[in-house]
């Protein structure tokens, strides 16, 4: 913003950013989500190959440790488990297969089930009754007992595992979906378009999507958090993440049967879950606000107000 | 002070939204006696209704906040007495009517039990209240109302909803009835009956009718006095015939100026040569409901068709037809030599550069989320071969200033315009075609008066410079008036009347067409009451 270039597109390219961002810093929820959210990520990214070894370390000595004690080392701050392996190098650990499970099935989940819901709201009767009764055989299917048959079939693993969460978590999509496109194809604008000769594919992705996306967007937080609660009672039922691998949820479910004793063993991960989720909530909120031109200025205004 | 029923004096009222202060109403000061009507007349965003809705303790607040002045209903403060008294008074003695009737009823309720809710939470006995309901509904007009009391709100149309409504507020005999452009959304038809019953029940009662309004005619029907609110003041108050007639402040008489159907009939160029769109018996059926019946009518070269109708005659559905967004179950529409209901998608979509539509509301006929530049060159991304992509900016450019846009309009969103605005970027996205014929769809009908006349001048504009052709769909005859070479006029899914826009106003064949021109409300207080008021 401090420089306006005399001819006008490198002026744009390089403001563009700085418009982003102080998009950003105008939402301080949303700046301390993207914050703590990016930790999460470079824990995944580079936390297996530092903390692998300390993390599979058991020491029955110092089996459920007390948190916030350092005569241990920094890693003990958390505590550690019932086999004295310490919680916070196992958070850090934990975070990659946790953060790929559900960051991969939800947005497979989400992407299968949003085209599904938009051609299913689109098109002809035959082909949308089609994909509504698919999603509705997958809805009355216990989604338990699909995973069971699925995961013993194949083998429990990461992979597998996605998909089968993918797939039961594709008819929140396809519906909500559908619902959208139903009252939105109506809007006089998609009729406006409609008389101009656009394709129905660009009637659907460039005017349909973009007003379903907020939605979409706030399920898909909500699911993600979702998504890490299941993957772990998949795990607790011993068809999920086998340890020694682990996840956040496979530890709070761990941690279960020592929850009188020692809280902290389930407690740490069970609140990296929630804040995991409380963060993307965050992010999804602001993005809602930043994609839609009417409630753009709200943002524009308050970052106005802080710098002035 | 205690002579008027109603006294309102240096009212201002400001809202706070978007971080800024607007203030809604400065200085509003007005009056109102029983057995009388004031008009408070102005255009959208002009106080008008925030002014009433004060009266009627209707401001939120927050947002909104009372800044200044009074209102007294006889000799009484209403902004400082307790809650409680103020519910007394409201609705019993000062009670009101809205635009929207379907939006004011509950649709899960029978309309009678909620007629009788609003005389029951002020006190009356349930018996009391359902014989008092039963009278009302024959009052206001509701045939058999034993039995209709029992019947839901959808089961009623659009004027007997507002009926209704009126049956409503009249519970216990209230000494002021604020209506709110009560007539809006309704057929003239039926809108002259509103208000015809509306004068009566005043006559009958003495009560004091405040009238909020954009219409110059419907001041001039029923109005004595009337106040003039531009931007939040009052700009002129005076008699009706006065301000009418004589109108001292600038903006009044643009208002009066903007009036549609005053100037001279277009004489229309009536050409020989061969239709460029004849429209044969298109037949149309919505279930067991008979939409369009035989319809046909021809378009020529840089003329414009009017279709006139009330609502469900038919004309919007005739619209959708010819451009293919509903087919039509028989008939043809011939355009250059090939039928457009008998095309495939392929051919169809190369022939649709041609005919271009404009929708009733731009609100919703622009996508929110694309700018003004997008919206427009939209047409050159789904006809790739009108324009090269390197010339789009230029061309928006041109477009925008054809429709009396700036430039640095081409990088804001829809909602950063004005109806009237949102419209010509609507037409400028119609004209990015470059159609032989353009589809209006009530395209003026949601704007303002003064709005409404600069948007007809300009499709005017378009036609002689570009040789565009017309289709105009319009409830309304006088809006026609000026700008239509010919009138189609149509009632229940079929042509009653056709012909050119003299022979339709100044010797109607048909009597439907008589009685839409005799219902359409003259500005002219003179004029007006040798019209109606004598055959009253």
């Amino acid at each position: 913003m401090t420089q306006t270039g005399i001819n006008g597109a490198p002026a744009k390219s390089s403001r563009k950013l700085p418009t982003w961002l102080g998009l950003l810093l105008a939402d301080k929820f949303a700046t301390a989500a993207v914050i703590f959210l990016s930790l999460v990520l470079v824990a995944a990214l580079i936390g297996p190959a530092l903390l692998d070894e300390v993390a599979g370390k058991v020491a029955f000595r110092s089996r459920n440790l007390a948190p916030f004690q350092l005569d241990h080392g920094v890693l003990m701050i958390l505590g550690s488990d019932s086999l004295g392996r310490p919680i916070l190098a196992r958070i850090i650990v934990a975070a990659q297969n946790t953060m790929m499970i559900a960051g991969f099935t939800v947005v497979a989940a989400s992407c299968i089930g949003a085209t599904l819901g938009l051609i299913a709201g689109y098109s002809r009767k035959f082909l949308s009754d089609a994909i509504l009764r698919l999603a509705d055989v997958i809805m009355s299917f216990p989604s338990l007992l699909l995973a069971v048959i699925v995961l013993y079939m194949l083998e429990p693993a990461v992979g597998n595992l996605v998909i089968v969460l993918a797939i039961t978590r594709i008819p929140v999509y396809l519906r909500t979906t559908r619902a959208e496109v139903l009252e939105i194809r109506e809007r006089m604008f998609v009729q406006a378009a409609k008389v101009m000769g656009a394709s129905s594919w660009r009637i659907a992705f460039v005017h349909i999507l973009p007003m379903v996306l907020p939605t979409l967007l706030t399920i898909a937080t909500l699911d993600f958090a979702f998504v890490m609660l299941a993957e772990s009672s998949l795990s607790f039922l011993g068809i999920g993440i086998q340890p020694p691998e682990i996840t956040w949820g496979l530890m709070v479910a761990q941690g279960r049967p020592y929850m009188n004793q020692a809280w902290w063993l389930s407690f740490w991960p069970g609140l990296f879950i929630v804040l995991t989720a409380m963060s993307l909530n965050l992010i999804s909120n602001w993005l809602r606000i930043v994609l839609d031109p009417t409630q753009r200025w709200r943002l524009e205004q308050r970052r106005e107000t802080d710098h002035g | 002070m205690a002579e008027h029923v109603l006294d309102v004096s240096n009212l201002s009222v400001e809202f706070h939204t978007a971080g800024k202060v607007v203030e809604a109403v400065r200085n509003v000061s007005f009056h109102l006696d029983r057995g009388e009507t004031l008009a408070i007349l102005g255009e959208s965003g002009s106080g008008k209704s925030v002014s009433a809705s004060a009266v009627m303790d209707l401001i939120d607040c927050p947002p909104g906040r009372i800044t200044s002045g009074s209102i007294h209903y006889r000799g009484e403060d209403l902004l400082h007495m307790p809650a409680g008294r103020r519910r007394e008074i409201n609705g019993r003695k000062i009670a009101m009517i809205f635009q929207d009737p379907l939006a004011h009823l509950n649709p899960v309720y029978p309309v009678g039990w909620q007629i009788a809710e609003a005389m029951r939470v002020h006190g009356m006995p349930a018996g009391d209240a359902r014989r008092r309901t039963i009278e009302l509904m024959g009052r206001v007009g509701i045939r058999d109302p034993e039995q209709r009391a029992r019947a839901y709100p959808h089961q009623f149309s659009g004027g007997q909803r507002q009926r209704l409504m009126i049956a409503m507020a009249l519970g216990y005999d209230p000494d002021v009835l604020i209506a709110d452009e009560p007539t809006t959304a309704l057929d003239v038809t039926v809108q002259l009956q509103i208000l015809r019953l509306l004068q009566a029940l005043r006559d009958e009662t003495g009560m004091g009718l405040l009238l909020i309004t954009h219409d110059l005619g419907v001041v001039a029907e029923m109005a004595d006095r009337a106040i003039v609110m531009n931007a939040g003041e009052v700009v002129e108050t005076g008699a009706v015939r006065d301000v009418l007639r004589h109108p001292g402040h600038p903006y009044t008489q643009k208002l009066v100026a903007a009036v549609p159907g005053q100037g001279s009939i277009r004489q229309g160029a009536v050409s020989d040569a061969e239709p460029i769109l004849s429209v044969r018996s298109l037949n149309k059926h919505f279930g067991a409901y008979h939409a369009l019946r035989d319809v046909s009518f021809d378009l020529h070269a840089g003329e414009a068709v009017a279709i006139v109708g009330e609502s469900g005659s038919g004309k919007s559905t005739t619209a959708r037809a010819i451009v293919r967004l509903d087919d039509a179950d028989s008939g043809s529409v011939h355009y250059g030599g090939r039928d457009l209901c008998a095309l495939g998608e392929k051919e169809m979509f190369r022939l649709r550069r041609d005919i271009q539509m404009i929708f009733q509301d731009p609100t919703q006929s622009l996508n929110p989320r694309m700018s003004v530049f997008q919206i427009i060159s939209e047409a050159w991304r789904i006809h790739a071969d009108i324009l090269p992509r390197n010339r789009w900016r230029e061309r928006v450019l041109e477009l925008l200033d054809l429709v009396g846009m700036q430039a640095e309009h081409a990088d804001r969103y829809p909602h950063q315009f004005s109806g009237g605005q949102r419209q010509r970027i609507a037409i400028a996205r119609a004209l990015a075609m470059q159609p032989r014929i353009i589809i209006c769809d009530e395209a003026v009908s949601a704007l303002d008066v003064s709005v409404q006349s600069q948007v007809i001048r300009l499709l005017d504009n378009l036609r002689d410079r570009l040789g565009v052709a017309f289709i105009f769909i319009a409830h309304d005859l006088p809006v026609v008036r000026d700008f239509a070479d010919r009138v189609v006029v149509m009632k229940e899914g079929a042509i009653v009347e056709k012909g050119d826009v003299v022979q339709i106003f100044e010797a109607p064949a048909h009597a439907y067409t008589q009685a839409l021109l005799a219902a359409s409300l003259e500005p002219d207080p003179d004029r007006r009451g040798g019209q109606h008021r004598e055959s009253a």
